[in-house]
């Protein structure tokens, strides 16, 4: 009888949530918690600092690389997005075709989202080097430029040099997870559309582009999130430089509060991403309850 | 000639993009130094490949060190959140209990906080801890990450397990805690297989915690580590760095090459409710 009490109340499932709980609580919800207070004072390395009300948040909307990093992160997140999407879908669908080598390819080509990031951001920096770019000795030796070509020296090359090793880290996610999509479209839809006539191109938008979207959705708002906080690539790469131009909301962060010391100011910094991250956390959720 | 068009012409471009940076950090990590500055040589290609820069490497720097401290650090904090998940997991999968929807949407959440926005309070509550610069400490903070990922992972491979093997077992008389052991955890390899590949994978590449927390040189994990301490100034160890690169993925694209299956399955299946 004693044992059946313990697997029937409360007590067996709140010993076995005990551990997640404890380490998810003490350092997960309470760092939140504490970064949210931290926003609201002057908080700097080695210094407990005051109140400071909503003068972090303040002080930053006027901040000219503030305001650059703002506008920089919701640049790099919708382009490269729109472009891991497309990438991505393109070559679920190239791969969807089933060849033989089919499971070699898939799997060498996913390789780009396995490997650590840092580690591949170093060879995308080489990559990118000023005076030993391939891209550039290409260029030149092909007789199509007459010098090299600086990309993290410009604001604007930087900011597309980054971009691409973004799609190229994240283009397998939505492969993965379009090629599952795509298994999961019963074949007769397609066999039927065809026989009546309809284009290969019609069939795609009219029937797996439709048949697809709850999962674009939930793709879109997964990798948003993941890119609008990305770190790893852009720190690697140009550390926010040239001049500042190329920051995200983290990397700003991680300069203002970890090199610079102001914790206070780091921490609204991160304040900002919260909203978004809720909205898109919220639509995330919204979407796979949807899809059940 | 149709197939050609459709299928391998833009594959090999895919291929091309996806792979080049590879090809490249291979290169690298062979071609002496006179080759790398050269502006005349074919930057394609290695003339007199060496292994010097690996050697460099593996003799010169901490690299051997900062390669057990990733390994160790990634090994433990996979086990421990392993464990952890699997108990909340069958919490939630099978046991009713007041407030199991408030802690799967919260588990939920978790899983979307990025470490990004946690790492400056974070330190913080390290310092006050007195885990500052102390390899263990990762092991619980990178938990944190991966828990929450590996309980959604475990919860939809749980609900997959019939009911009906578990009811014959308490008919049998065993207890809750006996059948979570004995009929559960066995049922349950193909999906902690998956948390597997994932925690260590995750664990294996994460960059930011280890660079904020860990100071001293020789508690540093290999990303840390080779940013930290290869990259000094203008001058550039191009294939030191390239080399390290390359035998940093290897631990990781060894695991993923072997259980591709595994690793895809639990791709798909995370983006799942």
């Amino acid at each position: 009888m004693r044992a059946l009490s313990f697997d029937r109340g409360p007590l067996l499932p709140t010993l076995l949530l005990l551990p997640s709980g404890v380490l998810l609580g003490g350092l997960l919800a309470l760092p939140l918690a504490v970064g949210v207070v931290l926003g609201f004072q002057d908080t700097t390395i080695g210094n407990p600092g005051a109140f400071v009300g909503l003068d972090n948040y303040r002080y930053l909307l006027t901040d000219p690389v503030f305001r650059i990093t703002a506008l920089n992160t919701a640049l790099y997140t919708v382009v490269t997005v729109a472009f891991k999407l497309a990438l991505g879908l393109a070559l679920a669908l190239i791969l969807n075709q089933r060849f033989a080598g089919y499971r070699f390819w898939r799997s060498i080509l996913l390789l780009p989202y396995v490997v650590p990031t840092v580690l591949s951001a170093f060879a995308w920096w080489w990559i990118l080097d000023p005076q030993f770019s391939f891209v550039s000795w290409a260029l030149v030796k092909l007789g199509l430029l007459d010098q090299r070509i600086n990309f993290l020296g410009n604001a604007w090359l930087a900011r597309g040099s980054l971009m691409v090793a973004n799609v190229w880290r994240g283009i397998p996610f939505f492969t993965v997870g379009y090629l599952a999509g795509l298994q999961a479209i019963p074949k007769d839809l397609h066999e039927a559309a065809a026989l009546d006539g309809a284009s290969e191109w019609q069939i795609f938008w009219r029937i797996t582009w439709i048949l697809l979207l709850p999962l674009s959705t939930i793709l879109t708002i997964f990798s948003a999130i993941f890119t609008f906080t990305d770190f790893q690539l852009i720190w690697t790469i140009t550390r926010g430089g040239p001049a500042n131009a190329t920051h995200l909301f983290v990397t700003l962060a991680y300069q203002r509060a970890i090199a610079g010391g102001a914790l206070g100011e780091g921490a609204a910094i991160a304040g900002f991403t919260l909203p978004f991250l809720a909205l898109l956390a919220g639509g995330a959720l919204f979407a796979l309850r949807r899809q059940d | 000639m149709r197939r050609a068009l459709s299928l391998w012409l833009p594959l090999g471009a895919f291929a091309l993009f996806l792979l080049f940076p590879f090809y490249w950090m291979v290169l690298t990590s062979i071609k002496p130094d006179a080759e790398l500055v050269s502006v005349t040589a074919n930057p394609f290609w290695v003339s007199h490949p060496t292994f010097a820069h690996v050697r460099g490497l593996l003799l010169g720097t901490s690299y051997p060190r900062w390669f057990w401290n990733t390994m160790a650090v990634a090994t433990g904090a996979t086990a421990l959140s392993i464990a952890v998940s699997f108990l909340a997991a069958y919490a939630l999968a099978r046991l009713r209990f007041r407030g199991a929807d408030a802690v799967s949407l919260g588990i939920y959440l978790a899983y979307l906080i990025p470490p990004a926005i946690l790492f400056i309070p974070l330190a913080d509550v390290m310092l006050r801890l007195g885990w500052f610069d102390h390899l263990w400490a990762l092991v619980p903070v990178y938990s944190t990450f991966l828990v929450p990922f590996s309980t959604w992972l475990l919860v939809g491979y749980m609900k997959s397990i019939p009911r009906e093997l578990e009811e014959a077992a308490m008919m049998d008389g065993a207890s809750r805690l006996r059948i979570l052991f004995r009929v559960i955890l066995p049922l349950s390899k193909p999906g902690l297989v998956s948390a597997f590949i994932f925690c260590f994978t995750l664990s294996w590449n994460e960059y930011l915690y280890a660079l904020v927390f860990m100071s001293s040189p020789e508690h540093k994990t290999v990303p840390v580590g080779l940013a930290t301490e290869l990259v000094r100034g203008d001058i550039y160890q191009w294939g030191p760095l390239m080399a390290g690169a390359l035998l940093g993925s290897l631990p990781v694209a060894i695991l993923y090459f072997f259980f591709v299956e595994h690793y895809v399955a639990g791709m798909s299946g995370a983006l799942k409710g």
